[in-house]
């Protein structure tokens, strides 16, 4: 399913991205700087069935893999972090390839943070969560148009608890399909 | 009120009924404030005579049962300042309401130094006037007199306002009981049952009213230099937006809702300039708006993020929040040259900086051993003194005469203010019984209420 060697591209690209410093974030300009990096990806998508399975479930925005099962749209950070987790990206190559397919499609990418530190700061941070994932994506073939980043920091637990593991499941990136 | 008083002959029940409502009303979601420690060694000592209620409308009286006696709320007040230590009413030998039955040798042998004395009485119509006297116990004299015409919702008003006057007088600076706070109750925050409430209370917690409610975030209120307006960041649209909104009139306006982050408003000290900070052009950047023209003009410039401004009370110099050289700590920049300055720089985690009102200390977050405290910094010398205990502290605000100092924190998994004299000796906290108390705003002085 998934290009090999594309994927270990994205992950230098990845790199790169932070050792330049961070992630980009706006629309425009450090895209167009990312470009030469990775390979233009469009073409992947005519060189699948040609019998068009479906993307998403019934209701239209629950993005579904080829067997049907719902992908998973939440992608996780350490503390203080806006890095992917290698694990994800596969999972976030899938997404990528629905947006290519689906060019109609928008994607809204919600930042989110554990409660600990300042909330602006938080919002900024969760920012940064978003723009990674969203950089990923356009770096991936995603027309930026179909994406939307915003952050609510620390305002909107999935886990309202105040333990490690509450933490660890409020500190993410969320897709949302519309 | 009076009107319907008039208008219905069975009026007066209605109207104790009404006026009890009100009581209600901003009981309701009132915060409760519970001292923890006492503060200075030699807390000066004070007794407030409970005052003499003298109404005979049987209306007035009933209204008035449900009341604190302003003794009690003017007692508080003082004790909260951790400077006075007020006698319990038990202790008292009398209970003067005027000068011809205030014995000053009665007042020595209980060892207080100063007295407070006053009366409400029913005045003409539907106003009640509310009489206070402060005496020098030790110099057998009067320091201060005043009386105020009130209504019945004016109450506590006049009791603020006399705690004021006693705490002015007796220690030289100026009180701040008669200021507001403004926060942020939130419930079921991340269900869709969220509710999230701006709310203004007095500073002892009560009278708590809701100046905007949403089912979406609602952050980072700050007070205009006046006490008139609000400046906050609402996520009503599921975008973030600055609000400016009246305290008590209807107006109400989105002021920005750019792409991305809207954030951090603060007005500046000659309240014609707003701070914020806004991630439009790629990352967070501190900008300044003009708030006659609504020019925007950019501050910082740098990929790293860079956040919650906050005004040097001359208006001359921003403090900031920046990870610029890799975890966040606390900048200025002078806003003349634009040339910046790092000034935290004990601990990785430093951010959400004020300045004291003498622009030389600085309050802030700081990040010791893992856990999130409030810490105060003389710019001078650079030493670090941590003020809080508990963990999970934020959003440091300070009463506008620079003493207290509240924050947000966590107490038995609830979200609550905690409040710390700026010499770290008295704390207390207002916890709310319906949900999470966050993001407190101490007000400006505002203008007295009674006359």
């Amino acid at each position: 399913m998934l290009n090999s060697n594309r994927l270990s591209g994205l992950i230098a690209f990845l790199l790169a991205a932070f050792v330049i410093g961070g992630c980009s974030s706006t629309a425009t300009a450090p895209v167009e700087q990312q470009e030469p990096v990775s390979e233009p990806p469009v073409a992947a998508a005519p060189a699948e069935e040609a019998e068009e399975p479906a993307d998403f479930a019934d209701d239209g925005v629950t993005p579904i893999d080829a067997n049907g099962r719902p992908l998973s749209r939440n992608f996780y950070f350490e503390y203080d972090a806006a890095i992917l987790n290698p694990a994800d990206l596969a999972a976030l190559e899938m997404h990528a390839q629905i947006l290519r397919r689906n060019a109609d499609k928008r994607v809204v990418i919600e930042g989110h943070c554990d409660e600990r530190g300042t909330r602006e700061y938080n919002l900024a941070l969760g920012e940064r969560r978003a723009n990674v994932v969203k950089s990923f994506l356009t770096s991936a073939g995603v027309r930026s148009r179909q994406i939307e980043t915003v952050s609510f920091g620390e305002e909107k637990p999935a886990d309202p608890g105040h333990t490690e593991s509450a933490w660890a499941l409020n500190r993410r990136a969320l897709l949302s399909y519309r | 009120m009076q009107k319907i008083w008039m208008l219905i002959p069975n009026a007066r029940w209605l109207l104790a009924t009404a006026l009890l409502l009100i009581g209600k009303a901003h009981a309701a979601n009132s915060l409760d404030t519970i001292i923890i420690d006492r503060g200075v060694d030699e807390p000066i000592r004070i007794a407030v005579a409970p005052f003499a209620i003298n109404v005979d409308r049987a209306a007035d009286a009933a209204v008035l049962n449900g009341f604190a006696n302003p003794a009690d709320i003017i007692a508080f007040d003082l004790a909260r300042s951790g400077q006075f230590d007020p006698m319990a009413k038990e202790n008292m030998l009398s209970f003067p309401s005027q000068s011809s039955e205030v014995f000053f040798r009665d007042w020595r042998i209980l060892k207080t130094a100063y007295l407070v004395i006053g009366r409400v009485d029913a005045d003409t119509d539907s106003s009640l006037r509310v009489s206070f006297e402060l005496y020098d116990v030790a110099g057998r004299r009067q320091l201060r007199a005043r009386e105020y015409l009130v209504t019945a919702d004016q109450w506590r008003d006049a009791a603020h306002q006399i705690a004021d006057i006693v705490y002015t007088e007796i220690t030289g600076v100026r009180g701040a009981f008669s200021s507001k706070i403004m926060y942020v109750l939130a419930q079921d925050a991340g269900t869709p049952q969220a509710r999230y409430r701006l709310e203004i209370a007095d500073t002892d917690g009560q009278r708590a009213r809701t100046l905007f409610s949403s089912p979406q975030p609602i952050l980072s209120a700050s007070w205009a230099p006046d006490g008139r307006r609000v400046a906050y960041v609402s996520f009503e649209t599921g975008r973030p937006s600055i609000i400016l909104q009246d305290v008590d009139g209807p107006y109400r306006e989105k002021l920005t809702s750019f792409r991305g982050i809207n954030g951090s408003p603060v007005f500046s000290p000659d309240g014609q300039e707003l701070a914020m900070v806004l991630s439009r052009d790629g990352d967070p950047e501190i900008f300044i708006m003009n708030l006659a023209t609504r020019k925007l003009r950019r501050i910082t410039r740098h990929r790293a993020i860079d956040t919650e401004p906050s005004w040097s009370p001359d208006g001359e110099r921003l403090i900031f929040t920046s990870d610029r050289g890799g975890r966040p700590q606390i900048y200025q920049v002078e806003l003349a040259t634009n040339f910046i300055e790092r000034l935290t720089f004990v601990g990785n985690y430093n951010a959400r900086a004020r300045l004291l009102p003498d622009g030389q200390h600085l309050v802030f977050v700081h990040r010791r051993e893992g856990v999130f405290h409030i810490a105060w910094q003389d710019l001078q010398r650079d030493n670090l003194l941590v003020l809080t205990q508990t963990s999970l502290d934020e959003s440091p605000s300070l009463s506008p005469n620079g003493s207290m100092l509240i924050y947000a924190t966590q107490y038995q998994g609830r979200g609550i203010l905690g409040v710390v004299s700026i010499d770290g000796r008295v704390k207390y906290r207002l916890p709310s019984s319906v949900g999470d108390v966050r993001e407190p705003a101490w007000s400006p002085f505002l203008n007295d209420v009674v006359d």
